[in-house]
């Protein structure tokens, strides 16, 4: 599908762009290249009429702050890729598909439906017992699981290169 | 409710809860439209305030998780995602 407003320099250069940050992480885009730059070309247009990249195969609120886990990369990436061998989009897959041994299939939504959303911040929660005082805040990266000892969370995650928002505090 | 519609083998009600973005849904679109099977699709995204609610209230319906693509077939049976053996058997001829 082609979108009115979508130019395919920047398809291509954003499927560039992506690939690399991609591998740089060590995540892997879905090679069937069409499919991707179809994918992208969705992402473009939710740039485009929302103002940040939700994912393509969700429906977007329009509202950031309430979409924030479905901005490309999602907050659900790295658990379908090891469940599924790819994102709910398929934008991203395993290496076992990306080096074509196996073929992506539909992978279940793990978002919570519209009726349970803005409760998500005990996804990770994982109890602890009594934690030592420690020197600084530990930040982690809810979508690569980065972790980090500092006063603030990174401006853009070192790994998979999402934005400071998508932090949360974890010790 | 801006609703498309294609022509071909009546299979009775096929109707296509879809997203314009969606690779998913343009692999279901494509595999209705290469089995012949008369069908109708909607993109939610496309649609505005009170259509795009009541589009969801009817997805959630058949999908509580309110994903797509869901393929709603005679009004009762939901095929959720690009699940293309069950669609086959569904719509088979």
């Amino acid at each position: 599908m082609s979108f009115t407003g979508i130019n395919e320099s920047d398809v291509d250069r954003m499927y560039l762009t992506l690939k690399k940050e991609a591998e740089d992480g060590g995540y892997r885009l879905n090679p069937d290249v069409d499919f991707t730059k179809n994918l992208i070309r969705g992402l473009l247009k939710n740039e485009q009429r929302y103002g940040y990249r939700a994912c393509p195969c969700r429906l977007a609120s329009g509202r950031a702050a309430e979409d924030l886990d479905i901005v490309c990369p999602c907050d659900y990436r790295d658990m379908d890729i090891n469940d599924f061998d790819a994102c709910y989009c398929a934008l991203y897959v395993s290496d076992a598909i990306a080096q074509g041994g196996k073929t992506v299939s539909s992978v279940p939504e793990r978002r919570p439906p519209r009726s349970d959303r803005g409760k998500r911040t005990a996804v990770h929660t994982i109890s602890t017992g009594p934690v030592p005082a420690l020197p600084l805040p530990v930040w982690r990266c809810r979508v690569c699981g980065y972790l980090c000892a500092r006063e603030q969370p990174p401006g853009i995650c070192p790994i998979c290169k999402v934005t400071k928002d998508r932090f949360e505090r974890f010790i | 409710m801006a609703v498309e519609h294609v022509d071909g083998k009546d299979k009775g009600n096929v109707m296509l809860f879809a997203l314009s973005t969606c690779g998913w849904c343009g692999k279901t679109k494509d595999l209705l439209r290469q089995m012949g099977v008369r069908f109708d699709y909607v993109f939610v995204d496309l649609l505005e305030g009170k259509e795009q609610d009541d589009a969801m209230n009817t997805v959630e319906k058949f999908n509580p998780h309110g994903s797509f693509p869901t393929l709603v077939i005679h009004d009762k049976l939901a095929i959720i995602g690009f699940r293309e053996q069950e669609i086959r058997e569904a719509l088979g001829p």
